[in-house]
């Protein structure tokens, strides 16, 4: 289990920083959501895994640490506040500057072929 | 007074909700008058807290009656306090300026400053680390607001780099957290630092790793050399009186180091001491470079203050960086002087920029400016501060800085490059006094004095200068035995809060 929880945390995170690091405010937004789910992920299993383990005392026999997923709470709440305003905020940057590139202007290619254009972008 | 620690956090939290209820909504007047009476109040309030912890110690705030380390604390002590006073006090400032109409270019200003004031003042009272996250979010999501109030093309496309930026940060932020509560089990930052030491060999290249991703964090916060790219251009973009409010937000970052690396990560940490220092050092010293690099780049005013505040972060890092109870005494002194001042210089920036028409704050030949001479004293007054001329607190606060360097090896890389940049900022100012004030043509018609209430928030902050270096004795006082209390791990704080671990 351990493994493969492990494995989707990386893998998120991976495509999260990836997808950040282009140049279009909308992929930009996709890898900001990627990275916030891979934290949330992440700070879950800070409380170690554990199965049937509910987070109340005296519910079973084995329980699990609350605190992270309280943590997880705040984390997603946060993380929905802002992901709303910076999807705003690149609504209003495609208003504002006529383009979605983050730059605000669009880099000239140097290739002109169609594929190319659109794999730079 | 039991209350008294949570004051400046609620006093602006209320404030920022009620001027959006009906009575104080929809009118500017109402929402001006109502948050200059709520600043002058906290600050009021912060004084009281600042004497209080002063007098009688470390004030402690269980938040809920939870007990540490297992509920929320809010620790002010002397570092923390002093902090919210500089917050609280450049807060006023920057408000009063903004009432004069700066505040009136979007809706809601003044419950988004508030709301600014309410997350920094918590970020610098707070003891645990999840709520230094959550108050962190809570000041940046008011920024990212303040930063575009007024809109434009300029603002939008600075605040989408410094959204994102800061969103990207936010998730280290919280992996770091992820990994350090993994470890230790707990997040209250007292807490955290006794558990540290305690660390099996393999368990502790995670808690490094924790510790210097916070690093990363904080530095981008702070502005430090490899993550400082977005703050010349944000700064320049926002509006005056939130660009001198943001003079704060750095040193949040700033703060956040000094108190995470020399309470968890400090000298009692055991394998785990002082793990940020050898990053620190050749950093900060790259920082300082390139800030003086930049000042002397800069087409305009507002771009040299901008890069005046990475010199500044350069400045104190190397100071942190050193690591001794002298070190820290001399960064927080030269924090305080910086803060205003890189404050002072922002409303300054943009009172030049509203005389001369288009050419605004460019350093190019423009008409002649109007009221000139009133600016030209403050600018004079500001620049001087900001260079280390004595005899005001720049120089003190250098002065400060240097002499806390001991060794042969530490003054030969700390001397040399403080001074230099001291003097590239020497240049360039000089360059911007001339050209702005002299290099003038044709005479200035159309545009009106400024606003009184404009000039009095710039002699407000200014007028802080002079009295850092009047009271520069008892300040220093105050300093040194902050610095004392944050290096020395045996005061009552934490035997207190050991003994809430026992309970």
């Amino acid at each position: 289990m351990e493994a493969i929880y492990a494995f989707c945390v990386g893998i998120l995170t991976t495509c999260g920083f990836f997808l950040v690091l282009r140049g279009r405010t909308f992929t930009v937004v996709i890898g900001l959501t990627l990275l916030s789910y891979a934290v949330n992920l992440f700070l879950f299993a800070s409380g170690r895994l554990k199965l049937d383990g509910a987070a109340v005392l005296g519910q079973s026999v084995e329980y699990s640490d609350p605190l992270p997923q309280a943590l997880v709470l705040t984390a997603i709440v946060i993380g929905f506040a802002m992901t709303a305003f910076v999807v705003i905020l690149a609504m209003r940057s495609r208003a504002d500057q006529g383009n979605d590139h983050v730059d605000g202007q669009v880099p000239v290619q140097q290739n002109n072929s169609r594929f190319s254009n659109k794999r730079n972008s | 007074m039991q209350h008294l620690p949570i004051l400046p956090i609620l006093l602006p939290m209320l404030a920022a909700v009620l001027m959006l209820l009906p009575p104080l909504s929809n009118s500017i007047t109402r929402h001006r008058t109502f948050a200059v009476l709520i600043m002058i109040s906290t600050v009021i309030v912060s004084a009281l807290l600042l004497l209080t912890s002063h007098q009688q110690g470390t004030q402690m705030y269980v938040l809920g009656g939870w007990q540490p380390p297992f509920g929320i604390v809010l620790v002010a002590d002397r570092l923390s306090t002093i902090m919210v006073l500089l917050t609280t006090l450049l807060g006023l400032g920057s408000q009063l300026y903004a009432c004069a109409g700066d505040d009136n270019d979007g809706m809601y200003f003044h419950p988004l400053f508030m709301f600014l004031i309410m997350g920094v003042n918590g970020a610098f009272l707070t003891g645990d680390i999840f709520n230094l996250f959550v108050f962190f979010e809570v000041l940046l999501i008011a920024s990212y607001a303040l930063l575009i109030h007024g809109g434009g093309k300029q603002k939008t496309k600075a605040n989408v780099h410094y959204v994102i930026l800061n969103l990207v940060g936010s998730s280290i932020f919280l992996f770091a957290l992820g990994i350090l509560y993994g470890i230790l089990g707990t997040l209250n930052i007292e807490d955290m630092a006794n558990k540290v030491r305690l660390l099996d060999v393999h368990e502790q290249s995670l808690a490094k790793t924790g510790g210097l991703l916070l690093l990363v964090v904080f530095g981008l916060k702070a502005a430090l050399l490899p993550l400082h790219f977005w703050l010349p251009r944000t700064y320049a973009a926002a509006s005056a009186p939130v660009a001198a409010l943001f003079a704060i937000m750095t040193k949040v970052g700033i703060y956040s180091i000094l108190r995470v690396h020399t309470t968890i990560f400090g000298e009692d940490a055991g394998a785990l001491a002082s793990i940020a220092a050898p990053w620190l050092w050749p950093l900060a010293i790259l920082t300082l470079i390139i800030g003086a690099i930049g000042v002397l780049a800069s087409p305009s005013l507002r771009m040299t203050t901008a890069n005046l505040v990475i010199v500044s972060v350069g400045t104190l890092m190397l100071a942190i960086a050193m690591e001794r109870e002298a070190a820290t005494s001399a960064a927080l002194y030269y924090l305080i002087h910086s803060t205003f001042i890189t404050g002072a210089l922002f409303l300054i920036a943009d009172l030049i920029s509203k005389q001369r028409g288009k050419a605004e704050d460019r350093y190019v030949t423009a008409r002649k400016l109007n009221n000139g001479r009133i600016i030209g004293i403050a600018f004079f007054i500001a620049a001087l501060t900001v260079v280390g001329m004595p005899p005001l607190s720049g120089f003190v606060g250098k002065v400060l800085i240097l002499q806390s360097a001991e060794g042969v090896a530490e003054i030969a890389w700390v001397w040399p490059v403080v001074l230099i940049a001291g003097l590239a900022s020497l240049v360039a100012m000089s360059r911007a006094g001339t050209t702005l004030f002299w290099r003038s043509s044709g005479e200035n018609t159309n545009s009106s004095p400024p606003p009184r209430l404009k000039l009095l928030a710039i002699a407000l902050l200014l007028s802080l200068s002079p009295l850092l270096t009047v009271f520069g004795g008892v300040l220093t006082d105050y300093t040194n035995q902050a610095a004392a209390q944050l290096h020395d791990r045996s005061q009552p704080v934490y035997s207190a809060l050991t003994k809430g671990d026992q309970q």
